[in-house]
């Protein structure tokens, strides 16, 4: 820390950013200073990604300014961004494998004498540039033939050479090991020696405790806090990525805690990589949370529950025993599973709204039995006004409509099918406040209709609200299932930040 | 070594002995295209046929439509030692290297059916048909049984820019340009296939009042007439009465449709390309005759009168 | 009535009656039919008479790319149906099994590429070439190389016959057009092939079984390919394993996509499809009328495809919406 000067070197002040009719960010400050080492926190649709790219040149902010070394500048495009001395590195290197490592160190900037390339001159540079990240490789040799980290090190290499004031990572060691992480953290240590402002995204906590100096949380595109790591233990900062303003009871859910009978049970069921075995038993009436940071398995458990992955270890009973081979088999015997990725794996864009009710009633039912077209408009008109759906016409294609209206569609899609037992991934994600309310208030009426719940969320405060049960997922496995008294945000936090026994 | 030894042999011993004689024992390596058309077969059965008759030890090899394999496998009969190489060859480019070696081990070369690209002295001679000839003969044929009547021709042409729709139009097109009581209406590529040939004709009848202003259809080849004919058919009209057809190539099926009386003439496109090959090649390994650098073969004009009947099942036994 | 009208009055419609009226002026007779032989006999019956194999073979290759699929195997198909019809007939068979057998012919082609493409998951453009490449060579194999000349009058009538005053072939693909079409719309079939081709991977968390409906479209496809190819065997009389179908698949990708259906899957329509294929024969019909010399075919067919193409453009149909 005591490397910090006292001017940043790269700023954002009250930086914001609309999509359509989503602010993706709203009035973010960030300090860049050089020297240190700034990990950026947050959940998925909390605002990162924005936010780096309004400081890299990608998108243009809609308020607020970036101020490097004390001047306003506006960036039309990345490379204008990285010219001025921001360079970014992606998780998937961004670089042209089929060309060498001298190459791609010099691509676009290549030394030449009289006219023509002067390879030597290159190939020299490349060696000394690389020998200053402790890689002693040959830089002739085709970029592909190498690691992925030693293909980050050299995407690295360039940022720095090309840029070298900030430097954005970008889920770096999302695909490395642990002794690759190493190597990356010494040449983080090394550029953050110079002086370079380095700037690491990363949802790894225990990273962020050994390589950063500061951290930035954003929360549905606003700024949480930032604050010196030396004075945060785990706990403070999932709670900040978590949500602290936790004000609900839930006590009106513990009431009808243990409801009805057993509907479903998952024995052992668990896929290797994926998620560790787990035990899982789910009751009618009943909304059992699940709560996790991301890549804590707890996405992948949905999947296997639901026959999108198959599990290579337990079994299913529901209303008898069941093998799960895809996604039909679980519709078939009653289930129904909302999709965090909404765009990829829900909607039908350029199918109408009444289509994309009606499918999964319409695969369920089969090829030759299909609903006419009075029916389809008779089921489509009923849930739109029972989940408040608001399209001008039941006809026109779901994706010109919000991302709340189109979570609600997928809802109702479910429902049509009448099922016992609905997962929900995410279902409040990046959606208005409205249609935030709506799935919220629908959540509790098909658990009062009876049906079993599993939701996903990372926003503690609902999870509490509507749960009669929470299970908590850390590093892909279930470690802890909470009853009655023990469902509040604090204990949550703390079964999700505990830090595994060594 | 046993190469020179066979062709002194040979050459010692054809000095005494009858020309049948000297040839029996010759061994001759045949690089053949493919098998892509009728015609093709045909020509593989006629030169195993000639092969046979002289004695000669054919070794052949199919090349399936690539030079790599003609090349691997001339390379093949020079290490062999053959007497002499008959080649089809699949590109008209890159014979230099391979001919060369055949030409340093003294082995002579004939092209069949289609020329390339290399210097003359590489190969001894090259035997083809001459295709501006072939329309020719048609052409001539039609006006030799019209005579001084007016006649409107409407003519199929093959493919669009290969070398026997250019030849076989001009050398049609060129004689009938001599007669003025000729005229060529309409002319459309029925891409020498049997249903473009029949499409194109309906065209062409729809065009010409149904027909009745057409005198006679010339097709580049034999396929295009076979469709034209049914279009005609299909139309009311009697080909080979009302309107005259000439086409090219002699394939069994024209001559079964001139038995029937619904077409008229056809030019042959000889299969018996090895015949005068062979004959090249004798008298140049019996005596050192150097024969003509480019052997044309004849282009037989076949009609009714012909025994169409028996053409037909003649040829068909060849592959056709 | 009125929207009725105004449903007719598409970019495709408008293009059909251009090609059409083009055609009329380079050859005042092209409207002209008559009854004949107890049949109608025209310019404008050719066109439908001759466009009928494309049509067909749209209207299978419009379902497969409304699965964000292609089927570039159809021509070879029809190549190897109309050899093992030919040849069936010429060894002894009677029409009633040898076409029957040149269908199965075509379903089994379309399973082969169905099965590459949804249970070993290879991108359709490469699933169905293997077919596209080799299959020539199984039709060659069949035919041994010969065009095999049929005189089997029942086989023939399939390609050169009439009914109601029709050619066969116009009837089949109009038989056909219904058959599907009302299949595809009273069935859930339609609604799920364009749930798969706009997002498969949401069509499987629907529960929509996407593997069955994907082997079910190439092999519709592999079947009217086989009825194409048998049309086209029947209409000259013979099997032409080299030439029978070549380069059509190009041809029906390009009437579904002049008819409106985007290659990227979804919303498809079969009538547009089909009414491509009558569009690009009209254009083949009017150039041989015209008496243009044939150097200039390429160049007229590009041309007009281009404006078709431009014509059906966001850009254009926005610039539309504005007038």
């Amino acid at each position: 820390m005591g490397g910090i000067s006292m001017e940043p070197m790269l700023q954002g002040r009250g930086l914001g950013k609309v999509f359509g009719a989503h602010q993706a960010l709203a009035g973010v400050d960030i300090d860049l200073f050089p020297g240190e080492v700034h990990a950026l926190l947050g959940e998925n649709g909390a605002g990162k990604s924005t936010l780096i790219k309004i400081l890299t040149g990608a998108y243009q902010p809609d308020s607020g300014a970036v101020v490097l070394e004390g001047a306003e500048v506006a960036f039309r495009d990345p490379l204008q961004a990285q010219a001025a001395g921001i360079g970014t590195v992606y998780q998937e290197v961004n670089l042209v494998p089929n060309l060498s490592v001298a190459e791609n160190l010099y691509l676009g900037h290549q030394p030449m004498r009289w006219g023509m390339l002067n390879k030597r001159a290159m190939h020299d540079g490349a060696r000394e540039i690389l020998a200053g990240y402790g890689l002693e490789i040959d830089v002739r040799a085709e970029l592909g033939s190498f690691s992925v980290a030693v293909q980050q090190i050299v995407a690295i290499a360039r940022a720095v050479k090309l840029s070298g004031k900030v430097l954005v990572l970008d889920e770096p060691t999302a695909s490395l090991d642990r002794a690759e992480v190493e190597s990356l953290f010494e040449v983080i240590a090394k550029l953050k020696a110079r002086g370079l402002a380095v700037v690491f995204i990363t949802h790894f906590l225990d990273q962020v405790f050994a390589i950063a100096d500061r951290v930035t949380v954003l929360r549905n595109g606003k700024l949480v806090s930032t604050q010196a790591i030396s004075g945060l233990s785990r706990t403070d900062v999932v709670r900040m990525m978590l949500g602290k303003d936790v004000v609900f009871a839930h006590s009106p859910v513990t009431e009808i805690g243990a409801s009805g009978p057993a509907l479903a049970e998952f024995k052992g069921l668990g896929r290797k990589g994926s998620v560790a075995p787990f035990d899982l038993t789910l009751h009618q009436g009943e909304v059992v949370g699940v709560a996790g940071l991301l890549g804590s398995g707890r996405t992948e458990m949905a999947r296997l529950m639901f026959g999108v992955d198959l599990a290579d270890t337990g079994s299913i009973s529901l209303g008898g025993p069941l093998t799960l081979r895809s996604p039909r088999q679980a519709v078939a015997a009653g289930m129904g599973f909302c999709p965090e990725d909404r765009k990829v794996d829900g909607i039908f864009g350029e199918l109408s709204v009444r289509e994309n009710i009606v499918i999964a009633l319409q695969a369920k039912l089969g090829w030759f039995k299909a609903l006419s077209r009075d029916e389809q408009d008779d089921i489509a008109g009923r849930f739109a006004e029972a989940l408040d759906i608001r399209a001008a016409d039941h006809n026109m294609p779901v994706k010109l409509l919000s991302g709340g209206n189109q979570q609600k569609v997928i809802l109702a899609r479910w429902m049509a099918i009448d099922p016992k037992l609905l997962i929900l991934d995410e279902p409040t994600r990046g959606i208005d406040v409205g249609a935030h309310a709506e799935i919220v208030r629908t959540i509790n009426r098909l658990r009062e209709d009876g049906l079993a719940l599993l939701v996903i969320s990372s926003e503690l405060d609902e999870v509490v609200a509507y749960s009669s049960r929470v299970v908590v997922m850390r590093d892909r496995a279930m470690v802890a299932e909470l009853k009655g008294a023990d469902i509040a945000p604090q204990v949550i936090v703390q079964a999700i930040a505990a830090q595994e026994a060594p | 070594m046993k190469t020179f030894k066979k062709l002194a042999l040979a050459a010692g011993i054809g000095a005494l002995l009858s020309t049948t004689a000297m040839a029996d024992g010759l061994v001759v390596g045949f690089s053949q295209i493919g098998s892509e058309s009728g015609w093709r077969a045909a020509e593989t059965s006629v030169t195993k046929q000639e092969a046979e008759k002289r004695g000669v030890d054919l070794k052949f090899a199919d090349a399936q439509q690539k030079q790599e394999n003609q090349i691997k496998a001339l390379r093949g009969f020079i290490a062999q030692g053959v007497d002499a190489i008959l080649i089809a060859p699949v590109v008209a480019t890159g014979w230099d290297e391979v001919l060369g070696e055949a030409k340093d081990a003294g082995i002579p070369v004939v092209l069949l059916d289609r020329g390339i690209d290399a210097s003359q002295d590489l190969y001894l001679t090259s035997v083809a048909s001459d295709q501006v000839k072939e329309g020719a003969v048609a052409a001539q044929w039609l006006v030799d049984t019209v005579g001084d009547k007016p006649c409107t021709i409407v003519e199929l042409e093959g493919t669009v820019g290969s070398s026997p729709a250019i030849n076989r139009k001009k050398g049609f097109d060129d004689t009938i340009a001599a007669h003025a009581n000729f005229t060529i209406s309409r002319s459309q590529t029925g891409e020498f296939t049997r249903s473009k040939g029949k499409e194109v004709m309906e065209g062409f009848i729809k065009a010409e009042d149904g027909g009745k202003n057409i005198c006679a259809v010339y097709a580049h080849n034999d396929d295009m007439m076979v469709g034209a004919i049914q279009a005609m058919k299909d139309a009311g009209l009697k080909p080979g009465t009302d309107i005259l057809t000439v086409s090219i190539d002699a394939v069994p099926d024209i001559f079964s449709a001139m038995a029937a009386g619904d077409a008229n003439a056809t030019v042959e496109l000889t299969p018996n390309m090895a015949g005068p090959a062979f004959d090249a090649l004798e008298a140049f390994l019996k005596d050192g005759t150097v024969p003509e650098k480019f052997i044309i073969t004849e282009s037989k004009l076949y009609t009714q009168a012909d025994d169409p009947a028996g053409e037909a099942e003649r040829r068909k036994s060849l592959g056709y | 009535m009125k929207l009725r009208v105004q449903r007719l009055i598409t970019p495709q419609t408008i293009a059909l009656v251009a090609v059409l009226l083009f055609n009329w002026l380079l050859f005042p007779g092209f409207f002209s039919v008559e009854w004949k032989d107890g049949r109608l006999f025209g310019s404008l019956i050719d066109v439908l008479n001759r466009g009928a194999p494309v049509a067909i073979l749209a209207i299978g290759m419009t379902m497969v790319i409304a699965t964000k699929g292609v089927d570039l195997s159809v021509g070879a198909v029809m190549a190897i149906a109309g050899a093992v019809a030919a040849t069936g007939v010429e060894s002894g068979l009677t029409v009633w099994q040898a076409v029957p057998l040149a269908l199965v012919a075509g379903l089994l082609c379309g399973l082969w590429n169905g099965v590459l493409v949804a249970v070993l998951d290879i991108q359709p453009i490469i699933a169905t070439l293997v077919i596209m490449v080799a299959g020539r060579g199984i039709a060659q194999l069949i035919t041994q190389g010969f065009i095999v000349t049929f005189n089997d009058p029942s086989l023939i009538y399939i390609g050169t016959g009439s009914a109601l005053g029709l050619p066969m072939p116009v009837l089949i693909a109009v038989a056909l057009l219904i058959l599907t079409t009302l299949i595809v719309r009273r069935t859930a079939l339609g609604l799920l092939v364009e749930a798969v081709g706009v997002n498969r991977s949401a069509a499987r968390f629907a529960g929509i079984s996407a593997m069955s409906l994907l082997i079910l479209v190439y092999v519709f496809s592999g079947f009217c390919a086989a009825v194409a190819g048998i049309i086209v065997a029947a209409d000259i009389h013979g099997a032409d394993a080299n030439n029978a179908g070549l380069w059509l698949e190009l041809d029906a990708i390009l009437a579904v996509v002049i008819g409106g259906t985007s290659l990227l899957g979804g919303r498809f329509s079969i009538p547009m499809a089909v009414l491509g294929a009558m569009i690009i024969q009209a254009m083949n019909t009017g150039i041989l009328v015209s008496g243009f010399p044939p150097q200039f075919n390429l160049i007229v067919k590009a041309g007009i495809i281009i404006a078709i193409l431009v014509l059906q453009s966001p850009v254009a149909s926005r610039l539309f919406k504005r007038a």
